[in-house]
């Protein structure tokens, strides 16, 4: 995939996921030039056309276009379901999901996709698993558990106390009920 | 500190503001908090000044001035500064930027500091957007995380070392012992980075390609089994398992097996089995089937198996009732659905690229396609048009053309020429009788006259020229035609080209088409009236002036003076009762529409482009005139002297009978069988009585652009031949060095010309030319002295 765009009814932009290094400018002429085209399909038409060089599939979800553009070699059918997938993790995470979510909390929208896909690939075919890597990555974040390292790493033994750190505060915050505190652990 | 609003509020305010210049004031407003918290702000808050800025940017403001604080995030301890400044490096910062080199180091360190989701953080972020430099520097931390335990940043890892070698493929290297061993993992994310890098690594090098056949049986068993095992919760779709891992596993299965006999073997029987067992009712099954079929047709596989790739490709055309669903964009989706669109498109874009290998297998879903050619989506219809003229052949030639001929005259205007030209060159490959031929292309023209080539005209005069016993038959279809509609303009132009060669047809009978009743007047002013019209581009007139002139010779009785009246008149000065002249007319663009590829155009251009230097009044020497006409034997009295206009009148006549002379010399029999000659009417004079916008040499190039005068090619005569008459006009007072060049390669075509009156002439012609001018070009001058000396 070389980028992933996501825009409204009136053409604002909402999201973009660039693959592909391009300069500002370009970016900016490709966006306005995409946004055009597919805001100008009718709605029976098909989910794919072909601009400029590349593949370009796309999705509305109520006021949302979810549109991507693809290489020559890659399958419009199975990139469908990539946005379809990513659609559902949004669903998911935010409950039944509308445009307003993804305005107000667009840094999560960015952070669910990347544990979703990376570098225009698909990582986690898991819908599972991609949900319980953001959970646990919004808890490190709301915890503020500071660890600090030294600089020799015996290798493996600290991931497992990390691990356990974090598991542990974990279990903490569902018996606790609690959504911040602070912990040092050296 | 200033106060700032929060992200959220900023992002009411924004969304609140009712003009594009509120919304700009807002933001400005609000960088420049962000701005002085970057100087001087609490660090602990940095993060949400960035994620504002991010927003910002977004709508498509400038936020340079948060690079460096991406990184000052990247390099805190804490996560969620981490986190927003990853996101910010990867909106913000790219390769041209030197700024993006200075977080290789943050990246390195977040890399081996063993903290999970800070390590995904700084994967992602490498595998995003790192540069060249970047991933050469951490291709080895990379390298460790694959095998470490962990699948969390293992499948982040491999997906990294992808990104990598697709930017430095010397990393390759490093990257490809580990694969075999990740082949064995059970993690889907670990294993659909795997074949995602066996993927770059054989698209990158042939000796990884044959080094990656042997895990062929491997990729066979992964497969087997996803298709095998019943559904799973975590990684089905609609009862597809795992159709992201599929897709990929049948990618690489097709570039390991291509072109391999013993690979391609090896996974016939399981590409057979996931192309009948699949089900296709919702969107990730006919994802992976379509994957199989591309997989099938790429590599070798069985000639059965083929067919069979073909016929799914066949169902997907199919607009089955139980596959259309309801396109409800209302809601947030529940469950997958399925747009039989989307299968047509993606059928009829692999069938076009196996039209020509498998070309009976695809005449099999022949109907379905034509079928496709009614979508109301453009994408869809240009793709079933373009199948549907790769499918026609000798047997299907009649049956296809009348669905196409349907299609055309319903089709979007964008389409319409595409498939005029397509309908032409079938009916050119495959027409089964002459005269169905010449039906069809009455047709195309008919309906879409507008939209068909230039050489369709050529094309269609020269198939009626060599069909003789059809002469009458397609005299009187074309008559009928024209009466009709004068719009259409190449119709038109074969039209009067017909009615000028065979004419006489038109007041005979003929058995096969009704007889008509038409007099000669009539066939006269229907000619006349496609002169006048406005519609008529000069091309057509000239046709139509030819077809006049040669009628002339071909109808019974005498009808010059009738066909003289015909002509267009002047504008300015009197013309005598029984001598009509033509029409001054400024031929700003002499050349008619066809195209001519041969250079001499270019130089016609090249010519008119020097106009301005022409202003000299006309010499009076009458002498080249006076020998043409004396050597044609025409009577005409020299011109009177300072009497313009009347020169011109008698120019005029002289031309108009001189052309029927060489007409009469049947000049045209020399040559193979003329497509189309239309007059050109090449003297543009302005009875004001200088010649400024003619160029005096275009009466001579005018003789000679008669393409009979070179050598024509073989095969189907790609333009018509034009035969321009010769005018008389004065002499230049000197010749610029590029007319003698142009004078220099007529001459040098003219040595292949075995047609007397023009020779001489031009030998008359050349050296009263030369002796007039003060500028010589030696090239000229060779090729003159060859004329002079060539046999007569």
């Amino acid at each position: 995939m070389q980028f992933m765009l996501l825009f409204s009814r009136q053409g604002k932009l909402r999201l973009q996921k660039w693959y592909v290094p391009l300069s500002d400018k370009e970016k900016k002429k490709i966006t306005r030039e995409l946004v055009q085209t597919v805001l100008a399909r009718k709605p029976k038409m098909c989910s794919f056309l072909e601009w400029r060089d590349l593949k370009i599939v796309y999705k509305r979800y109520a006021s949302l276009y979810f549109c991507c553009a693809i290489e020559d070699q890659d399958n419009e059918l199975i990139t469908l379901e990539i946005i379809h997938r990513y659609v559902e993790l949004l669903d998911k995470y935010f409950g039944s999901v509308c445009e307003l979510d993804i305005i107000f909390n667009f840094e999560k929208a960015y952070f669910i996709l990347d544990e979703f896909l990376l570098g225009g690939e698909v990582q986690e075919t898991s819908k599972k698993n991609v949900l319980k890597a953001i959970e646990q990555a919004d808890l490190l974040q709301e915890e503020m558990v500071y660890i600090r390292r030294q600089a020799v790493s015996t290798e493996g033994k600290y991931d497992q106390i990390q691990e356990i750190v974090v598991s542990y505060f974990y279990l903490q915050k569902v018996k606790m009920q609690t959504t911040e505190f602070k912990v040092d652990v050296f | 500190m200033v106060s700032s609003l929060k992200l959220h509020d900023l992002i009411e305010e924004i969304r609140g503001a009712k003009t594009q210049a509120q919304e700009r004031e807002v933001i400005q407003k609000e960088c420049a908090h962000i701005r002085a918290s970057f100087r001087d702000g609490d660090p602990l808050q940095r993060h949400r000044q960035l994620a504002k800025l991010l927003y910002v940017h977004m709508l498509g403001y400038p936020a340079h001035f948060g690079q460096m604080e991406c990184l000052k995030l990247i390099a805190s301890p804490r996560f969620i500064d981490k986190r927003v400044g990853y996101l910010g490096a990867m909106l913000l910062l790219d390769e041209r930027h030197d700024a993006h080199l200075l977080i290789t180091n943050s990246i390195k360190n977040d890399l081996s500091q063993g903290i999970q989701p800070v390590q995904g953080l700084a994967l992602c972020t490498l595998g995003t957007m790192g540069s060249a430099e970047m991933c050469r520097d951490l291709a080895t931390e990379v390298e460790k995380l694959l095998l470490q335990p962990g699948s969390y940043v293992r499948k982040k890892a491999i997906l990294t070392a992808v990104h990598m070698v697709r930017k430095v493929p010397e990393l390759s290297d490093i990257f490809l012992p580990p694969c075999a061993k990740l082949l064995r993992e059970h993690h889907h994310g670990i294993l659909l980075g795997t074949i995602t890098l066996i993927m770059e690594l054989c698209e990158r090098s042939p000796a990884a390609l044959r080094h990656f056949r042997k895990v062929v049986p491997k990729l066979v068993h992964i497969l087997r089994t996803l298709v095998t095992t019943g559904y799973s919760t975590e990684h089905s779709i609609s009862g597809v398992s795992d159709p992201f891992l599929q897709v990929q596993i049948l990618r690489l299965l097709r570039i390991l097996g291509r072109n391999h006999e013993e690979s391609s073997e090896t996974m016939n029987d399981l590409l057979a089995q996931v192309a009948t067992n699949t089900d296709t009712s919702r969107n990730a099954g006919s994802a992976v089937l379509f994957e199989t079929v591309l997989t099938i047709m790429d590599i070798c596989s069985a000639a059965g198996l083929r067919v069979l790739a073909v016929n799914i490709l066949g169902r997907f055309l199919l607009n089955s009732d139980k596959n259309i669903r309801a396109d409800r964009q209302g809601c947030w989706p529940r469950h997958n659905r399925v747009f039989s669109t989307l299968g047509r498109y993606v059928a009829l874009t692999s069938l076009l690229r196996l039209v020509q290998s498998d070309h009976s297998a695809v005449q099999r879903h022949r109907p379905t396609v034509v079928e496709c050619l009614q979508e109301s989506d453009a994408s869809l219809s240009r793709q079933a048009l373009e199948l549907s003229l790769a499918l026609v052949n000798n047997s299907n030639v009649r049956a296809m053309t009348q669905e196409l001929q349907a299609f055309l005259e319903s089709c979007p205007p964008d389409l319409r020429s595409d498939c005029a030209s397509g309908i032409l060159l079938a009916a050119e490959r495959f027409a089964p009788t002459r005269r169905w031929h010449i039906d069809t292309i009455l047709h195309v023209l008919t309906t879409a006259g507008t939209y068909v080539r230039d050489d369709a005209v050529a094309n269609l005069t020269q198939l009626i020229g060599s069909a003789q016993e059809l002469h009458a038959y397609s005299v009187r279809r074309l008559y009928q035609a024209l009466v009709e509609d004068i719009s259409q303009q190449p119709l038109v132009q074969v039209a009067a080209w017909c009615i000028g060669e065979y004419g006489d047809f038109l007041l005979e009978n003929c058995e096969e088409t009704e007889p008509l009743q038409v007099e000669e007047e009539e066939v006269l002013a229907l000619l006349e009236k496609v002169l006048q019209s406005p519609m008529s581009l000069p091309a057509t007139r000239g046709y139509a002036l030819t077809a006049l002139m040669k009628l002339s010779t071909r109808l019974p009785g005498d009808t010059k003076a009738a066909i003289l009246e015909k002509m267009p008149l002047v504008e300015h000065g009197g013309s005598r009762a029984d001598e009509e002249a033509k029409e001054s007319r400024e031929d700003t663009a002499p050349v008619p529409t066809e195209p001519q590829t041969s250079k001499l155009l270019d130089l016609l251009d090249l010519l008119h482009e020097a106009p301005g230097d022409t202003q000299q009044p006309p010499s009076l020497t009458p002498s080249p005139e006076g020998a043409l006409v004396r050597f044609l034997d025409l009577p005409c009295a020299p011109p009177p002297p300072g009497k313009p206009q009347q020169r011109g009148e008698r120019g005029l006549t002289r031309w108009v009978e001189m052309c029927f002379l060489l007409w009469n010399h049947r000049l045209q029999l020399m040559y193979p069988p003329p497509v189309c000659p239309p007059i050109q009417i090449t003297l543009s004079y302005r009875l004001k009585g200088s010649f400024d916008h003619a160029n005096p040499l275009w009466p001579l190039f005018s003789v000679f652009l008669c393409s009979d005068f070179f050598p024509v090619p073989q095969g189907p005569a790609t333009s018509p031949t034009r035969f321009i008459l010769l005018s008389p006009c004065p002499l230049p007072q000197f010749l610029k060095p590029s007319h003698l060049k142009l004078l220099a390669f007529l001459v040098l075509s003219l040595l292949n010309v075995s047609c007397p009156p023009l020779l001489f002439l031009f030998k008359l012609v050349l050296p009263s030319y030369l002796t007039h001018s003060t500028h010589y070009h030696p090239d000229c001058l060779v090729s003159v002295l060859l004329i002079l000396h060539a046999p007569d």
